[in-house]
Formats: C-alpha cells, structure tokens, sequence
C-alpha cells in the first residue's frame, strides 16, 4: 500500500477551509444576534423563573375555596390616641398586631390564631381607612401551623397616613373535590375543534388529491395524446360548456328561488326532479345489448343522461333549500342536539354555494368532452388537405379564447379599462399561436397534450406546496375571516397540494403490467385506471392519508397562531395575556393528542398495508 | 386471416426491435413464435393488437386494418383479441373473479363498470370458464393468495371472457415450473382445437413447440428468420436461429 503524504497544498486548503468556516459562523452569531447579556439580566431571570413554574403546574384541576380573612387596624406613624389592638372574639380566627402602629421601615410583629391549620396563606396591607378596599398591596407569605397559628415579621411601608389603615390576612382553604377548571374545559373545546378541523381538511384534500394525483402522473398521461381539431374544439366546447352553465345555474337557481318560500311545494318540486332524473339516468344507463343500434337512437342515452343530470342539479338547489329552511326550523328545538339542525343548514348552504361552481365544471367537462369527441372524429374521417384548414380555423379560435381568458384576468387584477389592451391585443397573440401551431404541425398528428396537462399539474402542486399552510391560512383569515373555517382552507389546500404530489408518485410506481392486461381486453383509459391503477394504490393512498391526517392535526394546534381557529389560537392568546398556567394547559393538551394522533397513524399504516 | 406486412419497430433512441416482418395466419391456426430473449417475439405479439405502436408496416386482420384503426374501433378489435402474458399481469390486490371479469370490460356499459357492476350472464360466464379452468373454488380469494400456475389460468379465463376470435400468449409458461407448463398449454390447445380459435404464442421451449404448434416463425434480432412447420427446425435450423453456441435440449 502506499503511504499518504499530506502535501503543503493540501494542508493550506485545510486551513483556509477552517477559516472560512470561522467566518461564516462568526458572522451567523452575528446576524442572528446571539448574545448571552440579556440572558443574564435579572428581569430575564425572574420572569424565565416564574414562566417555568407556572408551565410546570398546568392549570386542569381546581378546587373550590373558601377563603378566611381578617383585617386589623393599622397605623403609620403612631398616633396619640387608640393605637392598640381592637378585642376579638377569640373563637374565631383572629391576628394582633404588635405592635399596632410603627413609623415607617420598622419591623412589627403579627401573630394569627384560630385560622385553618397547615395552610398557606397571604398577608395584604391596605392603605385605606375602608378595610374592604380592593386596593390590597401584598407583603408576604404565612404559614399557618397545625393549631391554625402564624408568626409574621412585617416592616412597615412607606405610607404616612393620619387616619387608620388595615393589614389583612388571607388563607385560602380547598372544599370538596377537584374539578376542571375554566381554562381545561376551553382547552377541551379547543382540542375538539382542533381535531376536526385537520378531520375536514384531510377529507377536503384527499377527495381532491385523488383526481388530480391522475393527473399529475407520468405513466397514465404519457399515452395521452389528442390531434389539433381535437384539441382545439375541447378549449373551445370548455369555455362555452362552462359560460352555458353558468346561464343554466342562475335560471335554476331562479326556479328553486320562485318556490322558495312555500316548503310543501319546494318538496313537490324536488320530488319531481328527483324522480325524472332517476328514471333519466336509468335509461340513459340501460344495459346495452351486445349488437348495435343504429341512427339517431344511438345518441338518445347521451342525451338522457344529459337531461338526467340537470333534472338532478335542479333537484339538489331544491333540497338545499328544504335542507336550509329546515334546519333553521329544527335548530331551536333540538337542545343539546342544535349542532345536528346546525350542520344541516350549514351543510345545505355550503351545498347550494358551490353548485353553480359545480354546474358550470360539469357543463365545461360534458361540452368539452363532446366536442373533443367530435374533433376526433373530423380528424380520423375528413382527408388531409381539408383539415388542414379546419384545424387552421379552430386552432385560431382556441388560441383567441384562451389569450382572451388570460387578457380578462389581467384586464381585472390590474384594474385595465382599455378595450384595446384587454379584448384586442391578447385576441391577436391568440390568432397568431394558433396559426403558427396549426402550420407548424401536420393535420392528424398526436400532440402530447397529455404530457402537457401533467406538467402544467406538476407545476402548480409544487408552487401550492411550497407555501406553508400558516401563510396560507393567513390569506385564508382574510378571505373568510378569524376561525376554524379559515384553517381548514389553508390546511385543505396545502393537503390537496402534498397528497397530490405523493399520490402521483405512488401512481407512477404501479406495476405496468396489470394495466397493458386491462388495456388489452379492449377497455377505455378510465375503466383502466378504475380496475388495473386503483386497487394498486389503495394501500398506499391509505397510508399517505393517514400519514396526512397525523401532519394535519399537528398543523391544526399551530394554525390557530395565524387566526386559524383550533387551540393555537388559545395558546397564543393565553401566552399574550401572560397566563402561562393555562398556556401550559393547552400544550400539554396539544402534545398529548400529538403523540396520540403519531401513534395510532403509525398503528393503522401497519395494519393496512 | 391475420396478415402481417413489413411490420417495423423502432423504439425510442433508434432500438430496432421488428425488422420489416411478414407473415400470414390463417384463421385457427396454432403458431408458434421462436426466437432468443430480445428477438422481438413480445414487441411483435404487442403490435399485433397495437399495445405498443408500430413503426411502420400493416397489420390486417379479416379485412380490417388493425394498423390505421382509430381509438374506438381499435378497443372494438382488442377486445375480440385474447391476452396472455408471461408474469400472468393480473390484479394481485382484487379477487380472482374481478380479474376474470375484467375481461367483459371491452362489451359493457362503462358507466355500470366503474362501480363494479357487471351483468349477471358475465359472473356466470365468469364461473363457467373458472370451472372450465380448474379453479372455481378459488373465485372470491384475491389473486395473491394463489400459485404461479393458478395464477396463469386465472389469466387464461380473463381471455377467454373475451370471446376472443384470437389469443397472443407471450410466453405463457416461462415464469412457471417447468412441470406445469403441459397443463397450462393444454388450455390453450383445448380452446385453439375445440374453438377454432387462433393462436399466437412464442414459446422457449422447442419441445413445446412440437407438441402443439402447427407452424412455427423464429425471430432473430427483429427479422423473420424461419417460417415452417415444427419438424423442419433441424439442427442447421436450430444453430441459424438461436446460434452456433446454442445446444439443442428436449
Ligand atoms: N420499451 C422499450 N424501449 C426500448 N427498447 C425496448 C423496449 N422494449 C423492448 N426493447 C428492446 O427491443 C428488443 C426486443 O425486445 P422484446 O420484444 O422484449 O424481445 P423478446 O420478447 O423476444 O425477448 C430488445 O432489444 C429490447 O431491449
Ligand atoms: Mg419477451
């Protein structure tokens, strides 16, 4: 073997890598002022001492108290006259002064008797002729012994005064048995609050995350791959399919508004479109004989299925209205049971929000669908040449729909009122891609569009993830406001974002084979991925969710910090009022539910997968 | 008849894997397709029903073009073409009788399949060709908990739901005990000799070969190297195909 000899360059480098390291953290100690003067001030001392006790003794359990206190006159200076102990009864506690006036400074001595033995107990001086004035100044601590008698040394304050003033002696004694105190049962609430708040976001997001996750893996969106016409009449039918909604969502909501206030015939109603959409969908969905039909009867499920659906949103804007104005009705009468009426009403109004969002994704995925349907078939059917110019045609019009889309929004953030600037500009940068694209590609060409959306997915889950959820409930509070609310936004869409990206990974390891299999019986890509992609993935998916989950209730003790609602929001309010005994109620709640949700995610991922 | 003309497979980064290969054949054939590992014996039986896209070339089959075929009339061809593979590429985690099932995925309604309904003729159906494979008992375990051979028939019935006018076996018997591999062949015997069904399998071993196939084609770095009945592979044959350093077992 051969010797290693450090070389004078070496040890150079070793040296000057040492130093630099020196500086970088000389200057870290800088930037981040570290200094150890303020650590050692007094003031720090003490108040690190009294933080510390009071987190040591969580305030959870209290007793009630019943509280002896006795008050004798007091002078500074000495009087001529009256400047002794008043008489007892000496049955009942009792403490003397001795003696019972004193100039300033000097010592006296007070002795009690009688009072509850073996306790703790308070010693105020009162500087007031009232001695049940609130302003107690308080002077030291006594311990009482078994026969309930103390010994104090009090020095006098600095408080002349002609007329009398009290000392008073305060022992509090506990009755009965402990209970919770105020701060636990808030802290309980807290933590229920808490729970389901990371309960609803990891709902919300995984729901989400599942469809997405499709969309944001390699291996499914590879294949995925569409010609101009096809792809040009989907944006189109998009737009138009979500504008179109949009028209119908109103006139429903119009209709369920005409008999809203009648609750009998808003049920008739309901029951109505509920039944002709069942029956729609039923025979929209009726069983296909294995042989063809032919002509326009081929189409007649489709458009079944079409009426089916509106009759069902029509029905559900009906039931969110009977859901609404029931459970205002139930509510005051459920007693304990309000939340229930509660929950219907917030449920069916949540509902009724979010239809018209839901009619108008729903129309633009059915028009979008259809025309993307019939852009392929014009592109298999039509010859080449002819195409050619249709593509060139529609490929303008997606291209002037999209740059017009894009020229509103910013028209809109940046307050632009310029026809110009907003309608014809971006009209013709559209008109222009679209040219270019549709002359720089062949008519029947596959364009990986698939690729596309999963690169433009990965995109926006990775800029979503990378804001923190604090800051996002931030943004959130200013959206809906301080509350729970706010922090399963924010935690919803950060969990959509990560499960996303995780789900997708999970999606691109599946075994490829189970999936040509599936593909090879002949069946279409969401039959695919229901029989050969999901059962791959449900154990995972189930582990990340519960993984998830345990991450949620861990933010959702913190979100509160930010406004977020949970016991974050306690926490911080408690240690800004400086009431660090109930401060430490709240930790030591959170870490226990931490370390509980951390056990049993770990428990129930081993059990799944 | 299935004929194929000049097909060619070029895979990504110029791998060229089918070199312009022609044959014919005729309906209910048995064929076997010989060739050492990397031949191309998978990439052509995955071009025959365009699980991977030629290159160039023609495949017709009873007229049709199965090369130029759009998306919707190619699943209408894939699903009267049967497959099966090597690693069996079941579901492990679903039962054995959605396995089979998924076979009908091709004919029904695919709303009612995404929520796992299937017609009650199907799980019948499915029943009889489970029996018809041995493993009837085995209908509701999950496809993990069965054997490398019970797997493979599980695979086989998943084809034969299909009613499938052609089965492209790649390798059926390769991942199996060597003792099981007559047992598995004989399904496919039964359907290619009772059925009339054709059948494309490439296969390693040449005593299978003999056993069961009516004609054989061998495939040497993406080129068709051998068309003929199975007797004619003499030793020269043998050398020419699987070269001068093979010996010939079985
Ligand atoms: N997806 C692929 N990408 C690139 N090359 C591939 C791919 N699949 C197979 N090949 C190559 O093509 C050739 C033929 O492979 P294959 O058809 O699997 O042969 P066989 O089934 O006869 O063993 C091999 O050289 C292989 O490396
Ligand atoms: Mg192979």
């Amino acid at each position: 073997m051969k010797k290693k000899i450090p070389s004078a360059w070496k040890s150079i480098r070793l040296g000057i890598i040492i130093l630099m390291t020196l500086v970088v953290f000389a200057y870290g100690f800088q930037v981040t002022k570290i200094n150890l003067d303020e650590f050692r001030k007094e003031s720090r001392q003490e108040s690190r001492v009294r933080v510390i006790r009071a987190l040591a003794r969580p305030d959870i359990l209290e007793y009630q108290q019943v509280e002896t206190s006795v008050a004798a006159p007091l002078y500074i200076p000495c009087q001529t006259v009256e400047s002794k102990n008043p008489s007892f009864d000496q049955s009942q506690p009792y403490i003397l002064l001795i003696p019972a006036c004193g100039a300033p400074g000097e010592y006296i001595q007070v002795e009690g008797f009688n009072f509850p033995p073996g306790l703790k107990g308070l010693v105020y001086f009162i500087p007031s002729p009232d001695p049940n004035d609130k302003l107690a100044l308080q002077r030291g601590n006594v311990q009482t012994d078994h026969q309930g008698h103390f010994v104090y040394e009090l020095q006098l304050p600095d408080r002349h005064s002609d007329q009398v003033q009290y000392l008073r002696v305060v022992v509090r004694q506990n009755v009965g048995h402990p209970h919770f105190s105020d701060a636990a049962i808030e802290t309980w609430d807290k933590i229920i609050e808490t729970l389901f708040l990371a309960l609803l976001a990891t709902t919300i997001g995984t729901l989400l995350a599942i469809p997405i996750s499709f969309l944001a893996a390699r291996n499914l969106m590879k294949d995925v791959k569409s010609s101009l016409t096809q792809i040009s009449l989907m944006i189109i039918g998009l737009t138009l399919g979500i504008y179109f909604s949009m028209t119908i969502a109103r006139w429903m909501r119009g209709i369920a508004d005409l008999v809203r206030d009648d609750l009998t015939s808003t049920i008739i109603v309901a029951v109505f479109c509920g039944l002709a959409s069942y029956n729609l969908f039923r025979y929209g969905f009726y069983k296909p004989e294995n042989g063809k039909s032919f002509g326009v009867r081929v189409y007649l499920p489709q458009v079944a299925q079409i009426c089916a659906l509106l009759f069902t949103f029509q029905f559900l804007f009906l039931i969110c209205q009977v859901g609404i104005q029931t459970g205002l009705t139930i509510t005051p009468r459920l007693g304990n049971l309000a939340f229930l009426g509660n929950f219907i009403t917030r449920f069916s109004d949540l509902i009724n929000t979010s239809l018209p969002t839901i009619i108008a994704l729903s129309g633009g995925a059915i028009m979008g669908g259809l025309s993307s349907y019939c852009g392929r078939r014009v592109s298999e059917k039509l010859p080449q040449k002819l195409l050619k110019w249709i593509n060139f045609g529609f490929s303008i019009a997606a291209g002037v729909t999209i740059c017009l889309i894009i020229g509103s929004a910013i028209g809109w953030l940046y307050e632009i009122q310029n026809e110009t600037q907003i309608r014809l500009i971006p009209a013709s940068i559209g008109a222009l891609i679209g040219a270019m694209i549709s002359l720089s590609t062949k008519p029947k060409e596959p364009l990986p569009i698939g690729l596309a959306i999963y690169s433009i997915t990965r995109l926006v889950l990775n800029a979503v993830r990378s804001i923190e959820a604090l800051i996002m409930a931030i943004v959130a509070v200013i959206w809906v406001g301080i509350g729970p609310f706010a922090g399963v936004l924010a935690l919803g869409l950060h969990t959509i974002a990560a499960l996303a990206k995780l789900y997708s990974e999970q999606v691109e390891s599946i075994l490829p084979g189970p999936l040509e299999a599936i593909k090879a019986t002949g069946a279409n890509r969401l039959q695919t991925i229901v029989y050969a992609v999901i059962p791959q993935i449900i154990p995972p998916y189930i582990s990340f969710t519960m993984y998830r989950w345990d991450m949620n209730v861990r933010m959702s003790t913190i979100i509160g910090f930010a406004g977020g609602g949970g016991i974050g929001f306690l926490l911080i309010q408690n240690i800004n009022l400086l009431n660090y005994r109930a401060a430490s109620t709240q930790m030591l709640a959170i870490a226990i539910v931490v370390a509980t949700m951390d056990y049993l995610s770990s428990w129930m991922r081993g059990k799944f997968v | 008849m299935l004929s194929v003309n000049n097909l060619t497979k070029i895979y990504p980064g110029d791998v060229p894997a089918l070199d312009r290969v022609s044959f014919d054949v005729p309906d209910g054939q048995f064929l076997a397709v010989i060739g050492l590992s990397g031949a191309g014996k998978s990439t052509l039986l995955r071009c025959i029903n365009r699980l991977i896209e030629p290159t160039a070339g023609q495949i017709i089959w009873n007229g049709v073009e199965i090369t130029s075929a759009t998306e919707e009339e190619l699943r209408e061809i894939r699903r009267k073409i049967g497959m099966v593979f090597q690693n069996f590429n079941l579901v492990y985690r679903s039962k054995v009788i959605t396995n089979v099932l998924a076979g009908r995925l091709g004919y029904i309604n695919p709303a009612w399949s995404l929520i796992n309904h299937f017609p009650h003729e199907d799980v019948q159906k499915a029943l009889t060709q489970l029996e018809r494979v041995g493993i009837a008992d085995k209908a509701q375990a999950r496809v993990d908990e069965l054997s490398g051979g019970q797997q493979q028939r599980v695979g086989i019935a998943r084809a034969l739901m299909q009613d499938p006018q052609m089965i492209l076996a790649d390798e059926p018997v390769a991942s199996l005990d060597p003792a099981l591999a007559h047992s598995i062949m004989h399904y496919l015997e039964v359907i290619n000799k009772e059925e009339g069904v054709t059948v494309i399998c490439s296969l390693h071993f040449l005593d299978l070969v003999h056993r069961y196939a009516d004609r054989v084609i061998a495939l040497k770095e993406g080129q068709l190297v051998f068309e003929g009945r199975p007797e004619e592979i003499d030793d020269y044959r043998f050398k020419e195909i699987y070269g001068t350093d093979a010996e010939r077992v079985g």
